[in-house]
C-alpha cells in the first residue's frame, strides 16, 4: 500500500502542472479571443498568391 | 432595411453585394455599384489579394456614401497625438491597435491580415474579431501612422479614432485576476475531494492511520492557497461594508468561511478528525464561479463615454491663411477653423461664411439638416453637410452647451444609489438571525456539555453559511444579462436588472427615441403626379443620399427608373436632372424656384419644379414609431409616464391623440432642462428609466436611475448610459421591464429554497448532529439545486415573454 505515497505525490505533481499551464496560456493571450483563430485556421497559408485564373466561389463560412 | 422584390433581377456590385443602379461600372466582367467599390477591387486584385471574394459572397462595404478625402486624417501627423495613439514605439518600429467596426466577416480578417501584401512597410497585423479591434505592427520610418490609416481607409475599413482609445487595449485586470482565483480554487477543490472520499465511505479505516493523517495534512496545506488567495475579494468586501456600518451578502459569507476553517484546523490537529475542509474549498469554488458568470461584458459596447470620445481629435484651424491641424484641446476662443463635408463642429461657434447645412442627428437624433447663415451660432456636435466652411470659436470645446452638461454635478458623483441589492437588503436580517441561533444553541448546551455546546456554535455558522444565497442573485442575474443581450438590449452589468426591476416612473425623449426617421409621414400638395413623374422622381431621389430623398425614395415604392442626364447633387441646396430636354429640380424653396414663403409649423418641405416652373411640394414629417403607441398603451397603466422634448409644443394635440392622455408632455428642453427635470423625479422620490438617444439627453440618461441610449446601429454612437437598446426592439420595452421584475420574483424564490435547506441544516446543527457526510452533501446540493432553478426559471421566463426562442440559430 506504500506505492498510493508515491501515486499521490505523482498526481498532485501533475495536477499542478496543468494549474501551472493554465495560468502561461492566460498570460500568453490565449483566452483574449475565442473566436479569431477559428477563422484563421481556415484560410490557406499562401504567402504570396499569383492572381487566379479562375477564382473558386464556392467556399463560403455559413 | 427596405426590400426591393426587383432587387433580384438587377445586377449586384462585385464588392458589396448592392443592386448596381445607372452608376454600374464594368471591369474584367465584374460589376460595382461605384468608384469606391471599384477602386476597393482593383487595389486588392493588383495585390495578389483577390482570394478576399473567394472566402465570402460579397464582403465589402458599400463605398458608395464615403468620403474619399484624406485630408480629416491629417491631424495624425501631429506627434503628440501619434504619442496618444501607439501602443509601442521605437525607431524601427511603431505597434498601434484600432478599433475598426467595420469587421464582420471572415474576409475581412483575411484582408486585414494580409495587409503586408499591400504594403511592404507593413511588418504584421493581427485581428481580434469579437473587439473589431486590429493591431499592426509598422515600420514607422517608411511609412507614417497618417499613410496606414489611408490604407487601410481606401480598402474600405476606416478606422475609427478616438481619445478613449489613449491607454491602448485595457483589458480589465480585474478579470483576470478573478479567473486565477477560480483556477486555484478549483484545483484545490477537486484534490481535495479526492483526499475526503475516503473518509465518506469509512474507507479510511481500511487504509491505515497513517494514511488518514495524511491526507488530512494535505487537506490543510490544499486548503491554504484558498482561503487565504482565492476568497479574498470577500474579506475585503465584508470589511468595507462593515467600515461603513451596513451588513452586505459578503458578511455572512466570511463569518462562514472563518468559522468552517478554524473548525477543521481544529478537527484536524486536535481531534484527528476529518474536518470540512473539501466543503470549504467546494464553497468558494462555487461562489467565485457564479462572480464569473455575472461578469458578462459586451466587449464591444461601450457605456462610459464622455463627448470627447465623438468629437473629433483635431480641427484644421486657419493661421494667416495658413491651414494647419491642430489638436482639439489646443484650441482657443477667436480662432478660425475650416469644417469640411461630413466633418464635426467640435466647438460651439460662428459661422463665417455664406451658408452652411448642419446635421444635428448626434445630437437630437434628427437627422435632416439644418441651414444656417452667416453670424449665427452653431453648436458643437453638429455635422457639416456640404462644402467647407468657415468658423470663429466661440467657446472653448469642454465649455460648450452640450459639453457643459459634462461639468455638471450629475457626471462627478456616482449614480443615485437609492436602490439596495435585494441580496444586501436580506443579508442584514440573515446575519443577525444566524448568529442569534448560534448563540442561543451555545448557551443551551453549555449548560451540559461545553464541547458540544462548541460544536453546536460553529455547526450552525457552517451550515447556515448562506453559499446558496449568495449564488442565487448572480446566477439569476448573470443569465438574465445573456438573456437582455440575446434580445439587443445590452446592460452594462447585472445591478442594472435589480434596478430595472424597481423603476416606476418612465422617461422618454421624442425624436429618435418615439418618432423615427423612417417612418415619416409624407404629404404631397399641388398638381397631381402623373405615373411618369414619379418615375422621374424616383430617379432623381434614388442617387441621393440625403435623408429627404431617401423618405421620398421609399413613399414612391417601387417603380421602374427612368434615364435622366446631367443629373448634379447640390449639397444643401437640392437635386437637378435634365428629362427630354426639360430641367428638373427639386429640393429647397429657392433652389426649385418657389416664389413666396410657405409657413410651417413643423417638418421639411421638399419643392419640386419642372422645367422653371414649380408643380409641388412635399409636406415631410418624421412620424411616431409604429409600435408606440401600442407600447405606451402597454405600460401607461403600471408606469408614470413622461415624455421630454427639445421641440416646439404645436405637435402636443397630434401626440396626445396618439399616445394616450397619461403620458405628461414636456416641450421646450434644453438639455439642462431635462436633467434638471430627472433630478426633480429622483428628488421626489420617484425611480425613473429614461430611454433617449442623442448627446442632449446624456445629462438626462446619468441623472435617471436607469438611463438606456436608444441607437440604430449598436456599435455606433451612443451617450453614456447603463444599457443600449437597439432601436428595433424598442417596442419590447414592457417585456423586458415585465422581465426583469420577474428576476426578483426568481431571486425571492431561491433564497426561499435555500431557507429551507438551512431550516434542514440547521436544526441538526442546534442539536448537535452535524456530521462531515450530512455537511459534505447537503452544502453542494443546495447549491446546485440553487443554480439549476434560477437558470431554469430565468430561462422559462423569457421564453414566455417571447424574449428567446428554442431554435437556436
Amino acid at each position: 500500500m506504500e506505492v498510493i505515497f508515491l501515486l499521490i505525490a505523482i498526481s498532485l505533481i501533475m495536477a499542478a502542472t496543468f494549474l501551472y499551464l493554465f495560468f502561461k496560456a492566460m498570460k500568453d493571450g490565449q483566452f483574449d479571443d475565442d473566436f479569431t483563430p477559428s477563422v484563421r485556421i481556415l484560410f490557406d497559408s499562401q504567402k504570396k498568391k499569383v492572381k487566379k485564373d479562375q477564382p473558386t466561389k464556392t467556399k463560403s463560412y455559413e | 432595411m427596405i426590400n426591393h422584390p426587383n432587387l433580384e433581377s438587377l445586377t449586384k456590385c462585385f464588392h458589396c453585394g448592392e443592386a448596381c443602379t445607372e452608376s454600374k461600372i464594368d471591369l474584367e466582367e465584374k460589376s460595382f455599384c461605384c468608384k469606391g467599390c471599384k477602386l476597393v477591387y482593383e487595389v486588392l486584385s493588383e495585390n495578389g489579394l483577390s482570394s478576399y471574394y473567394d472566402l465570402e459572397h460579397f464582403p465589402g462595404e458599400s463605398q458608395r456614401l464615403k468620403n474619399s478625402k484624406f485630408q480629416k486624417f491629417d491631424f495624425l501627423d501631429d506627434t503628440d497625438v501619434q504619442n496618444q495613439l501607439l501602443d509601442f514605439r521605437n525607431y524601427i518600429e511603431s505597434h498601434i491597435t484600432f478599433f475598426i467596426p467595420n469587421i464582420h466577416c471572415a474576409s475581412c480578417i483575411w484582408l486585414l491580415e494580409n495587409l503586408m501584401q499591400i504594403n511592404s512597410h507593413v511588418i504584421s497585423s493581427r485581428v481580434d474579431f469579437i473587439k473589431k479591434k486590429v493591431q499592426i505592427k509598422f515600420h514607422s520610418n517608411s511609412i507614417t501612422l497618417k499613410e496606414l490609416v489611408v490604407l487601410l481607409a481606401t480598402i474600405g475599413y476606416e478606422p475609427k479614432i478616438k481619445f478613449s482609445d489613449e491607454g491602448g487595449t485595457s483589458v480589465p485586470t480585474t478579470d483576470k485576476k478573478l479567473i486565477t482565483q477560480l483556477a486555484v480554487a478549483g484545483f484545490c477543490f477537486g484534490n481535495m475531494m479526492l483526499f475526503s472520499l475516503p473518509e465518506y465511505f469509512s474507507e479510511s479505516k481500511l487504509l491505515g492511520e497513517g494514511f488518514k493523517g495524511l491526507f488530512n495534512y494535505l487537506n490543510v496545506i490544499l486548503a491554504l492557497p484558498v482561503v487565504f488567495y482565492s476568497a479574498n475579494s470577500y474579506y475585503f468586501s465584508a470589511w468595507n461594508s462593515l467600515k461603513q456600518k451596513k451588513v452586505n451578502m459578503d458578511v455572512p459569507i466570511v463569518l462562514g468561511i472563518v468559522a468552517l476553517f478554524l473548525y477543521s484546523l481544529w478537527e484536524i490537529f486536535f481531534s484527528q478528525n476529518a474536518g470540512f475542509m473539501d466543503s470549504l474549498g467546494g464553497l468558494i469554488f462555487f461562489l467565485l464561479l457564479g462572480k464569473v458568470y455575472q461578469q458578462k461584458t459586451f466587449a464591444t459596447l461601450e457605456f462610459d463615454r464622455d463627448y470627447k470620445s465623438y468629437f473629433p481629435m483635431a480641427v484644421t484651424k486657419l493661421v494667416q491663411d495658413q491651414e494647419s491641424v491642430v489638436p482639439i484641446s489646443k484650441l482657443s476662443v477667436g480662432d478660425v477653423i475650416l469644417i469640411r463635408d461630413q466633418e464635426l463642429i467640435p466647438a460651439d461657434s460662428v459661422l463665417l461664411g455664406q451658408s452652411a447645412n448642419i446635421d444635428y442627428s448626434f445630437v437630437t437624433g434628427e437627422e435632416i439638416p439644418v441651414s444656417k447663415k452667416k453670424g449665427e451660432v452653431i453648436y458643437a456636435g453638429g455635422r457639416q453637410v456640404g462644402d467647407p466652411v468657415l468658423l470663429t470659436v466661440q467657446k472653448l470645446p469642454s465649455q460648450g452647451y452640450l459639453t457643459d452638461l459634462w461639468n455638471h454635478d450629475a457626471f462627478e458623483k456616482e449614480k443615485p444609489g437609492q436602490l439596495e441589492p435585494l441580496a444586501n437588503k436580506i443579508s442584514g436580517a440573515f446575519t443577525w438571525t444566524v448568529l442569534a441561533i448560534s448563540f442561543s444553541a451555545f448557551f443551551y448546551w453549555s449548560f451540559e456539555d461545553l464541547s458540544l455546546a462548541v460544536k453546536a456554535f460553529t455547526s450552525v455558522l457552517i451550515v447556515a453559511c448562506p453559499c446558496a444565497l449568495a449564488m442565487s442573485t448572480p446566477f439569476t442575474l448573470g443569465n438574465s444579462l445573456r438573456i437582455f443581450g440575446k434580445g439587443k438590449l445590452f446592460l452594462k452589468n447585472v445591478a442594472v436588472v435589480e434596478k430595472m426591476a424597481q423603476v416606476d416612473t418612465l422617461v422618454f425623449d421624442k425624436t429618435g427615441t418615439l418618432t423615427s426617421p423612417s417612418n415619416a409621414t409624407i404629404n404631397y400638395c399641388g398638381d397631381s403626379l402623373t405615373e411618369e413623374t414619379k418615375d422621374l422622381l424616383k430617379a432623381l431621389v434614388s442617387k441621393s443620399t440625403h435623408p429627404l430623398s431617401n423618405r421620398i425614395n421609399q413613399w414612391l415604392g417601387n417603380r421602374s427608373i427612368l434615364k435622366v442626364e446631367a443629373y448634379k447633387e447640390v449639397k444643401g441646396e437640392g437635386i437637378e436632372a435634365f428629362y427630354s430636354g426639360e430641367c428638373v429640380r427639386i429640393g429647397s424653396q429657392d433652389f426649385a424656384g418657389f416664389g413666396h414663403q410657405l409657413k410651417i409649423s413643423e417638418g421639411n418641405l421638399v419643392y419640386l419644379s419642372i422645367g422653371n416652373q414649380v408643380i409641388g411640394y412635399f409636406h415631410i414629417l418624421s412620424g411616431l414609431r409604429e409600435s408606440a403607441p401600442s407600447m405606451i398603451r402597454a405600460l401607461e397603466n403600471s408606469y408614470e409616464l413622461h415624455l421630454l422634448s427639445g421641440d416646439q409644443s404645436h405637435e402636443q394635440l397630434s401626440l396626445r391623440k396618439n399616445l394616450g392622455s397619461k403620458i405628461n408632455f414636456n416641450f421646450n428642453q434644453s438639455p439642462l432642462d431635462k436633467l434638471k427635470y430627472l433630478q426633480n423625479l429622483e428628488r421626489n422620490g420617484k425611480h425613473a428609466l429614461m430611454i433617449g438617444d442623442g448627446l442632449n439627453d446624456a445629462g438626462a440618461l446619468q441623472a435617471s436611475e436607469v438611463g438606456i441610449a436608444v441607437t440604430e446601429h449598436v456599435s455606433h454612437f451612443s451617450p453614456a448610459s447603463d444599457a443600449i437598446i437597439d432601436s428595433t426592439v424598442l417596442a419590447k420595452i414592457p417585456e423586458f421591464l415585465a422581465f426583469a421584475k420577474a428576476n426578483r420574483t426568481i431571486i425571492k424564490c431561491s433564497f426561499l429554497l435555500s431557507f429551507a435547506y438551512n431550516m434542514v441544516g440547521v436544526s441538526l446543527a442546534v442539536q448537535g448532529l452535524l456530521s462531515p457526510l450530512i455537511c459534505a452533501v447537503l452544502m453542494p446540493l443546495s447549491s446546485i439545486t440553487v443554480v439549476v432553478f434560477t437558470t431554469v426559471s430565468t430561462n422559462l421566463v423569457a421564453l414566455k415573454k417571447g424574449l428567446i426562442t428554442l431554435k437556436k440559430d
